[in-house]
């Protein structure tokens, strides 16, 4: 771990908030097994509830934002939570795009409540799961479900040096490249959605043998509708299609558009 | 703080630290009776029973993996083995090897996770597991080190430790191969020698005295200690000799035909209870486990078990830690066992053909028995599900232990107390981003 700029006298303050989530991607700090102790020398972790029972107050220097915004009481939370923070990073797929559990914005979630809970009049919920840049201003997406640890560390890093982060701005086709994985969709024919993804996770799915399931959101100018066009080409019904798009990143803009083409 | 302070009490946690989740916990005494206990669960509900509806058939290994970053597999693993069960579908033992080899590696990783940087801070008194490095360094890296070994053996076999993209129904994307799998032995060898340490460590800490009749309910399979496979088997209500509390050895169709749940209003998890058994509490998880199936141990696991002076059957919650420290070490040497007789599946996945039925899969989450439900059109799209994950099931017991807890300790300081019950809580490994997702309304509406 790189030492801080020597101007900096204090070790600056990180919380980690969660929002709705699975606790996937706040796991992942956890999971820099090698890198957490000598982290908590440069950083001092003063918020951040799953790792510790001691809550220093704010302000924060770093916020780490995990989870989408599905209650009321979030709605308001998340504004505390920017009030405090010096800089605000939203980690994973829920805060950066609403999560799977936006899949609730296409249905109607009174009657999904209904359905599920025997008493709805329990239960205070939001017609729709948004991402935390619906509600305040967000300094950095590091997207991803879950997001990945090397870019956790470089987030950090480059926190702690104070320099820019340094981010792949490319799809998860370049990953696939450079790692030398055979195209599974060009050899064997398997529809894969890493032209229009956001590179981050070194392109594990096509070196597992199946498409890329876009977990990493859209990258920038995704041309969804020529990936899409080829897996209709490979024999992918359209229901199957507009299911590729609505999974981990459903209400990402490029996804959703996407997706309403294939209704059957 | 004295005797009458605590006549008159209320205590609450708002929002719990070191556990997976957002839950808290209150409890209130009256003339130094308890009158009220709660964990309270306000984690968001998400609804994934909501999305599953319409899906294909092949999708809950990716979906259901979401309810929860700390054991995902466990929901991969119980979700397809209720598709293939829908659809009468037969995987080769090669492919149960290798799903057992990725279940292992996520119990050393959530259980190497939870003794290190949850539980063991507790038995210490440090607020976190950094605070508690300052003076036990070397047992917080050992710890990290094992965690690394199951997350390093979750990469091999998933492609990575969260969310791991290599499951599908039927089997695995890929097999790794031999090569891949054996460069893991060096470095599971070395966190089995440390997780043997670690028994020793955690056996030594200072336990409250707390003793539970909770009925346990396990798997057991047909060989070995449970983990992806095997019958339910309960040790029937201890201290009934009535056939109305006897023990039980269900399939998974069975059971889920047993589990019962309640909507109640302090929590957006369900509150499991088993049908017919009174107002007694179950429990899942590693003291269930070991009760009934501490003969299937390694060789190795078992001596460590014997050493650490854990008896038949463990009773007190708090001893957790050292139950879970010895599946640890059963989770070490089993992979390493799998390891050793590795055969690539050729082909990593069979054909799974969908047909209209209705599934069951039942394996065990590091934290205990997770039971999966699905009802399939004949074209494949599901028609409903049912999740019944372990800290649903377990919460009463949790409720339960808290109330033993505060009758216990009246005569403690309220900090004292608050903080000896926010270790009851953690005894159990909760995970509430689970318990909150799955909700099944029929017992409610009978």
């Amino acid at each position: 771990m790189p030492t801080r700029s020597p101007a900096r006298a204090r070790r600056p303050k990180l919380a980690v908030w969660k929002f709705a989530s699975c606790d996937g991607c706040q796991l992942s700090v956890l999971n820099l097994e090698e890198e957490l102790l000598p982290l908590a020398g440069e950083i001092e972790i003063a918020n951040f509830l799953e790792a510790s029972s001691a809550v220093i107050k704010g302000p924060y220097d770093l916020s780490l934002v995990e989870g989408s915004v599905t209650t009321p009481d979030d709605a308001r939370r998340v504004q505390q939570v920017r009030q405090q923070s010096r800089r605000l990073v939203a980690i994973g797929a829920c805060a950066n795009f609403g999560g799977i559990q936006a899949l609730r914005d296409l249905m109607d979630v009174a009657a999904l409540q209904r359905t599920v809970y025997a008493h709805p009049e329990y239960l205070a919920t939001l017609s729709r799961s948004t991402p935390i840049s619906a509600h305040v201003t967000v300094d950095l997406e590091l997207t991803g479900c879950p997001v990945d640890r090397g870019q956790l560390v470089e987030v950090l890093t480059a926190f702690i040096q104070d320099r820019p982060v340094r981010l792949p701005q490319h799809s998860v086709c370049v990953e696939c490249k450079r790692r030398g994985t055979v195209c599974v969709t060009v050899a064997p024919g398997t529809p894969c959605l890493g032209p229009v993804t956001r590179a981050g996770c070194g392109a594990i799915c096509p070196a597992y043998h199946r498409g890329c399931y876009g977990c990493f959101g859209p990258v920038d100018g995704a041309n969804t509708a020529a990936v899409a066009d080829r897996a209709r080409e490979l024999g992918m019904p359209g229901r199957d299609v507009a299911r590729l798009f609505r999974l981990f990143n459903t209400a990402a803009p490029a996804f959703a558009k996407e997706a309403a083409h294939h209704d059957a | 703080m004295t005797h009458e302070r605590t006549l008159q009490a209320t205590l609450r946690v708002r929002a719990l630290s070191r556990v997976e989740g957002e839950g808290g916990l209150r409890a209130r005494v009256r003339d130094g009776r308890v009158v009220e206990v709660g964990l309270d669960i306000y984690e968001p509900p998400r609804f994934f029973e909501g999305f599953l509806r319409g899906r294909s058939y092949t999708e809950p290994p990716d979906i259901t993996a979401r309810i929860c970053g700390i054991c995902p597999v466990a929901y991969q693993m119980s979700s397809c083995q209720a598709i293939e069960d829908a659809c009468g579908v037969q995987v080769p033992e090669t492919v149960w090897a290798l799903r057992r080899l990725l279940y292992c590696g996520e119990w050393i990783e959530s259980h190497a996770l939870h003794i290190h940087l949850l539980h063991a801070p507790d038995f210490l008194r440090y607020d976190s597991a950094i605070a508690m490095a300052a003076d036990h360094r070397a047992e917080v890296e050992r710890g990290l080190a094992i965690k690394k070994a199951g997350n390093d053996l979750m990469t091999l076999v998933g492609g990575r430790a969260v969310h791991p993209v290599n499951v599908r129904v039927g089997g695995f994307h890929r097999a790794p191969t031999l090569a891949e799998v054996r460069e893991h032995v060096e470095p599971l060898h070395r966190a089995r020698d440390a997780a043997l340490e670690v028994v020793q460590w955690v056996a030594g800490l200072e336990f409250p005295d707390l003793d539970q009749p909770f009925e346990y309910v396990a798997l057991r399979p047909a060989t070995g200690y449970p983990l992806e496979r095997g019958r339910v088997v309960s040790s029937g209500v201890p201290g009934r000799t009535d056939s109305a509390g006897a023990g039980f050895d269900l399939d998974a169709r069975d059971y889920d035909h047993v589990v019962a749940e309640d909507h109640v209003q302090h929590s957006t998890a369900l509150h499991a209870h088993l049908r017919g058994r009174g107002p007694g509490k179950y429990a899942v998880g590693p003291l269930a486990r070991y009760a009934l199936n501490a003969d299937r141990l390694s060789p190795l696991a078992a001596e460590a078990a014997r050493a650490a002076g854990l008896g038949a059957v463990c009773r007190n919650p708090f001893r957790s830690i050292v139950v879970r420290a010895v599946e640890l070490v059963y989770a070490l040497d089993e992979a390493l066992r799998i390891i050793d007789g590795y055969e690539p599946p050729d082909p990593p996945a069979v054909e799974v053909r969908p047909r209209a039925a209705v599934g069951f899969g039942v394996t065990e989450a590091p934290r205990g028995l997770l039971l999966h439900r699905y009802r399939l059109a004949s074209d494949g799209t599901l028609l409903d599900a049912r999740i019944v994950p372990p800290t649903s099931q377990n919460q009463a017991a949790i409720e339960d232990d808290i109330r033993g807890v505060v009758v216990d300790g009246l005569d403690l300081p309220l900090a004292e107390l608050t903080h000896r019950c926010e270790q009851a809580v953690r005894n159990w490994d909760p995970c509430i981003s689970c318990a909150t997702h799955f909700l099944d309304v029929r017992v409610e509406r009978e």
